[in-house]
């Protein structure tokens, strides 16, 4: 039987813009209405030691309606879309609104919503009704068979999560955006085990491997020749010596570079957090507004870039859902800070207080049931000169790191201690023998800092993560993360073990 | 507060469920569960209102079993039978074109008649312009972040053998900090959260009020304290992170068979944990359902460590079947690995009120953050202090710190270093908002470290 992946279902009753008019209907005195409708299906399947474990699919449809009233942006999520579900709905946003408009943090206006009118399709040509579930399938039975090279492999776990979103948000005053995502991430490990001690080696980390891609990207030759070097590897690590602690230079490899990025830069930018609207949950920043277009955030070598507009990157999209078109803009240009991660709410806000600091279009929501808040989206490291080869080799003494596997940075986004599945010394300018558990600590502007050369463009690999946790109530959104290898000097260097 | 529709919601479950379960065939499972909720969600900053959100969702997920092979399929729904069936309909065809396809599962548990529960916990909540008004003008004047959510929520469960679970529960929380600068010019702030059923202004400003005591420690100078080992009191707030910890592939038996455990050296004898320290789940507080994803029913207390001995592993009945063991009706996250739903810590025999007396010099940490595994095989764990932490010197505050970073195993801190647990315990609500509002929390004592490791 030729089952595609699309699960096919009637499509709904009602489409945006005739929700819209349902709600403009019953006005009430809001001054803007916008209206996010969306629909989600996602499939879940995992293939362990040969065996189909999880097979599970997910349709999520529902709208979001926020309404403007004195000020206050009012919000109201349903997932009952029939004409009485959004009549409800938009009652409830405009009494919300009404209700905390006396105790509203900032006046804000229709200029945060800027009219906005386009379009934004994944760059993919074979998406869920492309793929048939067998073939597909079949390649997590392919990849959980070639991770397993040992008796001693005891998970060989192939995982694959496919979404495919469809985000049409309208507007009172014109706006129009229709935006689809085709996004595939996947997650091949292996784990090794002897007696009470365990290690495991996935291909780039998990779920490292998140992009916006077709079917067509899928390479089974490829697919099998990573799973088996992911399941000798593990075994490798099984037999290895602990990471020395030691101060030595550090190597990171790109799949290590995106925890780098995440958690030490794009978050300490975002704005929301810069205005401490984040400092119940995840934190504060220890960015402030005043450090644009004055702190040396690293070195000379460090330029970072926001950009939704690379092809098959994770959280590549056309407009924020505040409507503001997405451009790529440079954060941080040769070490200096000088711009932050938030949307025309931040800006405005910001601009307020005295401090008229420079944004993006990264005001996002993770679904219809979420109101948006200031999300970091592509946060990429631009390339440098050196590359692979070159930092080895001038390497003394170092340590060459590959995919994460632990990671936890304080509050402020300081103090931060992050650890890779995979390392390897590297004496003398060559890389020497494999170490287990290797981890590594700094303080993040010190850090950064200390970064001496950074790979070329031909070096560069996307990767990205569909769970980026922040806001209350929380969301888990996608992002991506592109760089070059990058050597840094002098950082603590520790092992594991009691 | 009222909610017309949900009240229908018990009513609307049973005829989809009746009417899916008519449609199976000979040979053929169904699991049906429903997860609802209709809540206000408010985000606070410096005591006015960022955000706020109603959101009401309903979702129903189909588990389906045919041939030795299970599909499932969640979906959205609208609450009204009449449109909502027909899709699930769909889904149901759908999934038996997938069970053609699919390869066995060796490993399938069966679809079982686990009995019936039905709970209903009605709470009192404020209207919501209500309780924007009343936490608005009880914060004025101080600088307040948090969230505010209020309204029910619903777990339910059908098999189409005759399984039923019904799970009601009305209730709200202010999850929030309290900022202030300090002596030494330091942002410094205490955690607090206020959950009941029932809403009074009076109790907000109560919990307010003990906040802005702790506040005021915090205006103390910034005391910088190298890394390195020090004698340590762990607040609730911070054992319930480290709690938290123990949820994640800790007590997992699918975990330890599948090499990915914390504490398989505990299950093989090599490490041990202190007499003092006792763990088990425990139902009775309330706060979360008995039955699970499948609707197996756990017991109303299980213990998992008593006096430091290991007495059981959470099971789930997929680990049963596949590792030939007993299901003790424990549920399964993301990678299959079961977790925590209602961990109580034993209490000790430290009095609260005697524990900077008997910390004597050393650290009180009222909070962690961010916890991960930094080596998952020696149960070591990394994070950072958080919120109110003070250096403490012959049982005096001396002031607050700036925050460390930890990285200690287990086997050390509950383990060989653990020097007493406290007699009071605390409920701390799970205040969790991923997708839905959570159920569940957790009740633990405070807890003096001898020595613990402080490295950044």
């Amino acid at each position: 039987m030729d089952l595609s992946l699309a699960v096919s279902l009637p499509p709904t009753s009602i489409d945006a813009h005739r929700a819209l008019k349902i709600c403009q209907a019953d006005l009430q005195g809001a001054e803007w209405i916008g209206l996010r409708l969306l629909s989600e299906n996602t499939h879940h399947r995992i293939v362990r030691n040969e065996i189909s474990e999880t097979n599970s699919v997910a349709l999520s449809q529902g709208v979001m309606i926020e309404v403007l009233f004195d000020g206050h942006f009012g919000y109201a999520g349903t997932s009952d879309i029939s004409e009485s579900g959004i009549k409800e709905s938009y009652r409830r946003a405009l009494g919300l609104a009404k209700a905390a408009a006396p105790y509203k943090i900032h006046q804000f206006t229709v200029e945060q919503r800027p009219k906005a009118v386009g379009h934004y399709r994944s760059p993919v040509f074979q998406g869920l009704d492309g793929q048939t579930l067998k073939e597909f399938v079949d390649i997590l039975f392919t990849a959980s068979k070639a991770l397993k090279v040992s008796s001693q492999i005891i998970s060989a776990l192939a995982l694959a999560r496919m979404v495919e979103t469809d985000i049409h948000f309208v507007s009172s005053n014109g706006s129009d955006v229709r935006q689809q995502f085709v996004l595939v991430s996947t997650h091949f490990q292996a784990t090794a085990q002897n007696g009470s001690e365990s290690q495991s080696r996935s291909d780039k980390g998990s779920l490292a491997r998140s992009l916006q891609m077709g079917f067509e990207s899928f390479n089974l030759d490829e697919i099998k020749a990573h799973c088996q070097k992911a399941g000798e590897e593990a075994l490798a690590l099984l037999t290895a010596s602990n990471c020395p602690t030691e101060t030595m230079d550090l190597l990171l490899a790109p799949d290590q570079m995106l925890i780098q990025i995440h958690e030490s830069i794009g978050h300490p930018l975002e704005l929301d957090r810069i205005l401490g609207d984040e400092r119940n949950y995840a934190g504060w920043s220890f960015v402030q507004p005043e450090d644009f277009g004055r702190l040396q955030y690293g070195s000379k070598l460090m330029n970072v870039t926001f950009d939704p507009t690379v092809p098959g990157e994770f959280a590549s999209y056309s407009f924020d859902d505040g409507g503001l078109l997405a451009t790529r803009e440079h954060l941080i240009k040769d070490g200096k800070l000088i711009r932050g991660l938030g949307g025309l709410e931040s800006q405005t806000r910001l601009r307020k207080q005295g401090h008229p600091v420079l944004g993006v279009a990264n005001f996002r929501s993770a679904s219809w049931n979420r109101a948006p808040i200031d999300r970091m989206a592509n946060i990429n490291l631009e390339p440098g000169t050196s590359n692979l080869k070159e930092m080895i080799e001038q390497t003394e003494r170092g340590i060459y790191m590959q995919a994460n596997i632990s990671w936890s940075i304080d509050d402020y986004r300081n103090k931060f201690q992050f650890g890779s599945e995979y390392a390897q010394l590297i004496e003398n300018g060559r890389l020497t023998k494999v170490v287990k558990n290797p981890n590594y600590r700094g303080v993040t502007v010190p850090f950064w800092n200390r970064l001496k050369a950074v790979g070329s463009a031909d070096e560069v690999e996307i990767f990205g993560s569909p769970f980026c946790g922040k806001g209350e109530p929380s969301q888990v959104i996608r992002v991506g993360h592109a760089a070059p290898p990058c050597l840094f000097e002098k950082v603590e260097i520790f092992g594991g073990g009691e | 507060m009222s909610h017309p529709s949900f009240e229908t919601l018990e009513k609307y479950f049973e005829k989809i469920a009746d009417a899916l379960f008519a449609q199976l065939q000979r040979g053929e499972e169904m699991n049906l569960n429903l997860a609802a909720e209709d809540q206000v969600y408010a985000r606070f900053n410096q005591a006015r209102v960022r955000q706020n959100t109603s959101v009401k969702q309903i979702d129903l997920e189909l588990i389906f079993q045919s041939k030795g092979r299970k599909a499932q399929f969640g979906t959205s729904v609208l609450g009204d039978e009449k449109i909502d069936l027909p899709k699930l309909m769909i889904l149901l065809e759908r999934a038996r074109q997938e069970i053609e396809i699919l390869q066995p599962d060796p490993f399938l548990v069966p679809v079982l008649n686990n009995g019936e529960s039905r709970k209903q916990h009605h709470g009192k909540l404020l209207a919501p312009e209500q309780a924007l008004k009343e936490i608005a003008e009880t914060a004025e004047g101080s600088d307040f972040a948090g969230l505010y959510a209020a309204g029910p929520m619903i777990r339910a469960n059908k098999n189409s053998m005759g399984q039923s679970h019904w799970f009601f529960s009305e209730s709200f929380f202010v999850d929030y900090s309290l900022f202030t600068v300090n002596a030494s010019g330091e942002n410094k702030a205490v955690k607090g959260v206020y959950s009941d059923q029932q809403w009074s202004q009076a109790a907000l400003q109560k919990h307010l009020q003990q906040s802005k005591f702790q506040l005021e420690l915090l205006k103390k100078p910034t005391q910088k304290i190298k890394p390195g080992r020090h004698r340590a009191f762990l607040a609730s707030g911070a054992m319930s992170e480290l709690c938290s910890m123990l949820s994640w592939n800790a007590f997992s038996f699918g975990a330890m068979k599948k090499g990915d455990c914390a504490l398989t050296k505990l299950y093989a004898g090599e490490k041990t944990l202190s007499k003092k320290f006792s763990l088990k789940e425990n139902f009775k507080l309330g706060l979360t359902p008995l039955f699970n994803s499948r609707g197996e029913m756990a017991p109303e207390e299980l213990v998992l460590v008593e006096n430091g001995e290991l007495k059981n592993m959470l099971v789930s009945s997929r680990a049963a079947q596949e590792f030939g063991v007993i299901s003790n009706g424990a549920d399964t996250g993301g990678f299959g690995w079961e977790f925590l739903r209602s961990p109580d810590i034993a209490p000790g025999h430290l009095s609260e009120a005697k524990a900077l007396e008997a910390l004597g010099t050393g650290l009180y940490l009222g909070n962690l953050h961010y916890l991960n595994w930094s080596d998952v095989s020696a149960a070591r764990i990394t994070g950072m202090t958080r919120y109110a932490c003070f250096w403490v010197e012959k049982g005096e505050v001396v002031g607050p710190i700036q925050d460390l970073r930890f990285d200690e195993s287990l086997f050390s801190l509950l383990g060989s270093e653990l020097v007493d647990l406290t007699q009071e315990t605390t409920i701390d609500p799970n205040v969790g908002t991923y997708e839905l509002r959570s159920l569940g929390g957790k009740q633990v004592p405070g807890a003096l470290i001898d020595t613990l490791a402080f490295t950044l």
